[in-house]
């Protein structure tokens, strides 16, 4: 198959390869440039094991085709923080207990990153149903919520200290 | 979960996706955020070895209110719905629609130009044009031309689009109409069990205009002028709404699916109507 | 490095050890996206492997042409029954002494089932071949209904069972019979019933579904020829089962194989068998010599790995006028899919199933469990349940709501009735279980309590007659619970997988400076044991948590263990790890005794330290009795500072809980809402309450699923209606409630630290508190029973069925 040459900023860097257009994101994140964090849960776009940051969107990268991102800017979860370091959202889902299998949980961190970067101050039910496109086997949600609703508020009080 | 191989495309002006569907025929398609058609592919359901992208022509973009007209650029997303500011006073049906489909993410992606042109009874958007009496403009080799929703919806995955055609953009007028877009569901992610879109005018007490469209109740969007005719010229009392879910529920004609069986969709539906109208009716 | 901090109690906290709700050291990593899952995996050479499955769930194989897809560049290899059949490996022992085939061999058995696997240079060139690979099927009558598995005119489906009369669990009554299993006294249990004042009969049937952990199934496979080594990674729940089994069926000595389990993405019993894949993998690595990985996705996986459930349980129970159960019979129908490859003790083909009297002090009960073949997927696993647990709490807690029913008793009331009281712990169960401790009265007083029971009953009395005036819609639920467990297999005696005991183990190293290592037999699927062993060896061994590092998983390192499943970790190796710790401080013991020059008699543990007895400033910390195990020469001691235990337990551990909900049911629409939901949980010790808390959560939402949509459904020729996630019902954080969840403390009397085992309760307990509720809502209009799952479809048929549509 003809392989065509792709370009895209990864966590702030830029890569270039050859890739089949077909090659869906996910693969080229977790094959091509070993960036395993995100992960496949269900292919069918349902789980949101494998968002990542795109163009300033959340995209379920099973979803995406490797042709589309060529010139796209993509974060991962490995993108979030300086390598070794946990961000507050990180922090956050330890400190509450917010992941258990951890097989979800790159997916549910880069979506709540992007999720609070749209609603900094969300209400119970606003992290509900922003987190609704990532699935959960293992928390039950509740401590996730937990977490995600600690960390804005942890942001919100650093903000509000800067100012 | 691996689809075929493609060329793919990504032109930047409507002609020269146009010119590639013509050299391509049957073996070209134009995806939009690919949220129906990758998943389509993936599981090798929709072969398509010329894949043409519509993400760079920027003609396809942007959202337009004035002289009383709403115009939508077909790549316009479900995540750009929600968060108009201009939309959310022209059309606020819209945003409650866009936020009942799907997923965050998969609203980031998935386009209103998709949504309608995908012909999947499933979609939410074609029933709630249908019920705003929008006009979708196609471009083809010929050149432009504009269709009604209320024409378009041939059979499932069938509609009056050509195949060399590309939907450009979607219009409909500004109206200051009570609106309510109700939706079962068993999940978030899930397609309409039974979904029924209103837009309700009220004047004096007295309703002077009605529009009633359903989704996944058959295989098209259903309007229902029956339905709305029931309601014109009464005050929405509850035998006029008993009277627009008979007409609405006589159009349906739902299959049986893991949602449930006929019986309990067209009740369901009943249920979904009523409260559409009461809702859209309280907010005229 | 020692701490001169004289409180004990402030030593103690430092430790991190039990009760303590510390946060999990695996959380570093899986936050920042460097977990190690199997397909993570990635080795220099590796090729990937898929299966072409049948699309049809009965069907002879009349031809399979390869040619094409052998054509297409970058194939390596397409494998077939015919190419494994020389190496004696196109058919698998399973885990229930059936046999199971790797790859179709003449016909195929279920949808999905594994009919070649291809080997290509990536996932891509291997989906293309897959479509390539042309198998031409003849297809034949389709058996899904397991009530007419046993019909006299029943399509024959195992073939390759011609004339067996009797199979690995006694006779086979039918060419579909797989076994017949039975406890109690029926012959006493139908004089009883005779007897009875009241008798009720349901049926209770507990659907089919399917674990979905959010990873599925997979592994690499590496043969090294040159070193003669195999070395297997994988979604393994019990690797060390895996690699006795791979040896068994490869020929390969065990010594040559090494299983490594990663980081798992969950299991819920799903990674307890062995599938095909596993072994296709490790056939096409020894034909390659090059790496080779499987990935199911998930459609595979709902299709062809591991069912839960499908029992249809028959139920007859007894009482007096006054409420107090005599007897209790049930006859479970079995559908076990196309082979038996349930994950039991090998004693017990039907799991445990026979704790199904439940909390109740029952005198008289019998269970007979059929096992039948059907054209659909084998598994049979214990999905977040110990062995057929959660069948078994449903159909007692169904059953005793019927009995409420009939009896016109209140169902709380009718439970409390008829508990095992406090003082007849330990109690022997009518189906010759020995339940080690309980306290459920008390439990049940502090549930129902909590969420004020009256006041619901009445506002519930109140909606009744809003609803029959037609002022609402809305009916309301209440969903009574109280399960008992039986975790923690097992003896030896009794529990074995294969003939493997199913003891467990931890072995650790003391390093001189006074860290340490410690390893098991189990594998963490998200359940925290790295953080949670560390904290039971903190207190046994006076070790900062924080300083012991846990290993698990890779069976070259870590001593023999059955795994995770079944909460069988804290009963098992959570028990081994106590022993262990407690040969590290009696050797410890003796070593402080030497470098204090007194009579180990004379010396008392204090958190962290020996201490002369009457003298407390003369002591020796862990650390320096560490150092000294290392670099003095004690006489009578070895060197060193190690120990290994192997902890066979005496018993079961019998963990219990009080689960209540609340729910409003739109009658119209079939939909529902939980208002409220309370779990007071009873697993003895606590070890780590966040971590318990975060088991309940998760554990509850499972149930959700199973009561209100998840299943695993087919048609009637056999095809899988929910094989995405679509259709195949895993709830969001919208659609999830908020849990409150309690606790009472009852530790198992026999188990080192009282421990009793807490991850799966939720499921069990969870799934008859939400089903009960949908119960409950419509009970005053007649219903008694109504099969799971309850999605909006049902719940409306419930109503419609009861005239509730056309009253409105
Ligand atoms: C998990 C999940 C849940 C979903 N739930 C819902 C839901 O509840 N309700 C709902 O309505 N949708 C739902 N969708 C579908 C989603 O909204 C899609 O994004 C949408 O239907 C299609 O938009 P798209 O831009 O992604 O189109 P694409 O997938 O790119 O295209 C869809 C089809 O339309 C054609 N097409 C696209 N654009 C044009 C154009 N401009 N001119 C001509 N033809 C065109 C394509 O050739 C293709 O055949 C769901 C999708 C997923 C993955
Ligand atoms: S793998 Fe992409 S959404 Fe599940
Ligand atoms: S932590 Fe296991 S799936 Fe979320």
């Amino acid at each position: 198959m003809s392989k065509m040459q792709i370009k895209l900023t990864v966590n702030g860097r830029e890569r270039e390869l050859l890739a089949e257009p077909r090659e869906l994101l996910i693969h080229l994140l977790r094959e091509e440039l070993n960036l395993t964090g995100p992960h496949i849960g269900c292919d069918t776009s349902h789980c949101g094991a494998c968002t990542v940051e795109m163009d300033g969107k959340s995209v379920k990268s099973c979803t995406v085709f490797a042709a589309q991102a060529n010139g796209a800017e993509v974060t991962t979860i490995e993108g979030l923080a300086e390598p070794g370091s946990l961000n507050v959202l990180q922090s956050a889902f330890r400190e509450h207990h917010g992941l258990q299998c951890g097989f979800c949980t790159p997916g549910m961190i880069t979506r709540a990153h992007r999720l609070l970067q749209e609603n900094p101050d969300p209400s119970e039910e606003e992290v509900r149903f922003g987190m609704a496109g990532n699935l959960c086997r293992c928390t039950g949600y509740q401590n996730i919520v937990k977490s995600i609703l600690a960390a804005a508020t942890e942001l919100n009080a650093a903000k509000e200290a800067a100012e | 979960m691996i689809p075929g191989a493609f060329e793919y495309y990504r032109p930047r002006g409507v002609e020269d996706a146009i010119a590639i569907l013509q050299q391509h025929g049957d073996d070209a398609r134009v995806m939009a955020g690919g949220h129906s058609l990758i998943p389509m592919m993936k599981l090798r359901m929709a072969d398509v070895p010329h894949l043409i992208d519509l993400q760079d022509i920027a003609s396809l973009k942007g959202i337009t209110v004035s002289a009383g007209q709403v115009t939508l650029g077909a790549m316009v997303t479900q995540h750009e719905l929600i968060n108009s500011a201009e939309l959310r006073e022209a059309a606020p049906v819209l945003r409650e629609t866009a936020l009942q489909i799907a997923d965050p993410q998969v609203r980031y992606c998935g386009t209103i130009g998709g949504n309608v042109a995908n012909g999947d009874p499933g979609n939410d958007m074609p029933a709630l044009m249908q019920c705003l009496d929008a006009e979708f403009t196609l471009v083809g080799p010929n050149g432009s031309r504009a269709i009604k929703a209320r024409e378009f919806y041939e059979a499932a995955y069938m509609t009056g689009r050509e195949d060399d055609e590309i939907l450009t953009a979607i219009r409909f007028d500004v109206s200051g109409a009570g609106y309510a877009y109700e939706k079962q569901k068993r999940k978030i992610g899930d397609y309409a069990t039974a979904a029924a879109a209103v837009l309700l005018t009220r004047e004096n007490g007295m309703c002077t205009g009605a529009s009633v469209a359903l989704t996944n109740l058959s295989d098209v969007p259903v309007w229902s002028q029956a339905a709305g005719a029931a309601l014109e010229g009464t005050d929405c009392n509850d035998a006029a709404i008993k009277a627009a879910v008979k007409a609405a529920l006589a159009e349906a004609d739902p299959t049986e699916d893991n949602r449930g069986p006929v019986a309990f969709k067209l009740h369901v539906a009943g249920i979904i109507i009523e409260r559409a109208i009461r809702t859209a009716w309280q907010r005229a | 490095m020692n701490d001169l901090t004289p409180d004990s109690a402030a030593r103690a906290a430092k430790l991190k050890g039990l009760g303590c709700s510390r946060k999990r050291v695996e959380d570093v990593r899986f936050t920042q996206g460097k977990g190690n899952y199997v397909d993570d995996i990635k080795l220099p050479d590796m090729l990937f492997g898929d299966f072409v499955r049948s699309p049809y769930a009965h069907a002879r194989i009349k031809s399979i042409n390869i040619d094409a897809a052998m054509a297409l560049p970058g194939v390596i290899a397409v494998l077939t029954a015919k190419d494994l059949e020389p190496l004696g490996l196109h058919w698998m022992p399973t885990l229930a002494g059936d046999k199971q085939m790797v790859l179709a061999d003449g016909k195929v058995l279920f949808q999905g089932q594994e009919v070649a696997f291809v080997i290509a240079e990536d996932r891509y060139i291997n989906a293309d071949a897959i479509e390539l690979v042309e198998v031409e099927y003849e297809e034949l009558p389709v058996l899904t209904d397991a009530n007419k598995a046993m019909d006299a005119d029943a399509v024959v489906l195992r073939e390759d069972l011609a004339g067996q009369t009797s199979g690995a669990h006694g006779e086979r009554r039918h060419h579909n019979h797989i076994f017949r299993w039975e406890a109690g006294d029926e012959a006493a249990t139908n004089e009883v019933l005779e007897a009875a004042d009241v008798v009720v009969e349901e049926t209770v049937y507990y659907h089919r579904t399917h674990p979905c952990p959010l990873e599925t199934c997979g592994s690499v496979a590496s043969m090294d020829k040159t070193t003669g080594k195999l070395t297997l990674w994988g979604t393994f729940q019990a690797p060390h089962v895996v690699r006795t089994v791979a040896s068994l069926i490869s020929g390969i000595e065990e010594h040559n194989i090494r299983v490594i389990s990663p980081d798992i993405g969950g299991g819920f019993g799903n990674k307890v068998g062995v599938y095909p894949g596993y072994v296709c993998s490790i056939v096409a690595s020894i034909v390659t010599g090059r790496p080779v990985k499987w990935v199911e996705d998930r459609m595979d996986n709902l299709m062809a790995t591991a069912f839960a459930r499908d029992y249809w349980m028959k139920g007859k129970i007894s009482a007096t006028k006054e409420g107090k159960i005599t007897g209790l019979h049930c006859h479970v129908v079995a559908d076990h899919g196309a082979f038996d490859a349930c994950a039991d003790p090998t004693k017990f083909p039907a799991g445990f199933m026979s704790i199904c009297t439940g909390s109740y002090d029952i005198p008289t009960a019998w269970l007979g469990v059929d096992g039948v073949y059907t054209n659909k997927a084998p598994g049979g696993v214990s999905y977040r349940c110990s062995f057929r647990v959660t069948e078994a709490a449903y159909f007692i807690e169904r059953m005793i709501e019927v009995l409420a029913i009939e009896l016109g008793m209140d169902a709380a009331e009718l439970r409390a009735k008829n508990f095992i009281a406090k003082d007849q712990f330990p109690y022997e169960s009518a189906l010759g279980w020995e339940y080690d401790s309980g306290d459920y009265h008390t439990a049940w007083t502090k549930a129902l309590k909590a969420v004020g029971y009256d006041d619901l009953r009445a506002e519930q009395a109140e909606r009744i007659e809003a609803f029959k005036r037609g002022e609402t819609r809305k009916l309301l639920g209440i969903g009574l619970s109280h399960f008992t467990e039986i975790v923690g297999a097992g003896p030896v005696k009794n529990c074995d997988i294969l003939g493997m005991g199913m003891f467990d183990s931890c072995e650790i190293r003391i390093h001189p400076t006074g860290s340490a290592v410690a390893r098991f037999g189990t594998i963490s699927q998200g359940q925290g044991h790295a953080t949670t062993f560390a904290q039971i060896l903190a207190s046994e061994i006076g070790i900062a948590a924080d300083s012991i590092t846990v290993e698990e998983g890779d069976t070259d390192t870590a001593p023999y263990g059955l795994g995770t499943y079944g909460s069988r970790t804290t009963p098992v190796a959570g028990a081994a790890a106590a022993m262990a710790g407690r040969k590290i401080r009696a050797k410890a013991q003796m070593i402080a005794a030497y470098l204090l020059e007194v009579h180990d008699g004379d010396l008392e543990w204090d958190v962290d330290r020996f201490v002369v007895k009457g003298a407390p400033e003369q002591f020796k910390t862990m650390t320096e009795i560490a150092y000294a195990s290392y670099n003095q020469a004690i006489p009578g001691l070895e060197p060193g500072l190690e120990a290994v235990s192997y902890y066979d337990p005496p018993n079961m551990t019998y963990p219990f809980g009080a689960y209540i909900c609340v729910m409003e049911i739109d009658v119209d629409t079939g939909t529902h809402e939980i208002r409220q939901f309370y779990a007071l949980d009873d697993c003895g010790t606590r070890i780590n309450p966040m971590i318990i808390e975060g088991q309940i959560h998760g554990g509850l939402t499972e149930a959700l699923a199973i009561a209100m949509g998840q299943e695993i459904a087919y048609d009637d020729i056999g095809n899988v209606k929910t094989g995405t996630l679509m259709d195949f019902f895993l709830p969001t954080a919208w659609e999830t409630p908020t849990y409150t969840t309690d606790f009472t403390e009852t530790p198992s009397p026999h188990h080192p630290i009282g421990a009793k085992g807490v991850g799966e309760s939720p499921n069990v307990g969870g799934v008859p508190a939400f089903s009960n509720a949908v119960h409950d809502a419509f009970r005053p209009f007649g219903l008694k029973q109504a099969h799971m799952p309850h999605d909006h479809w049902r719940v409306w048929k419930i109503a419609n069925d009861l005239g509730l549509h056309t009253q409105g």
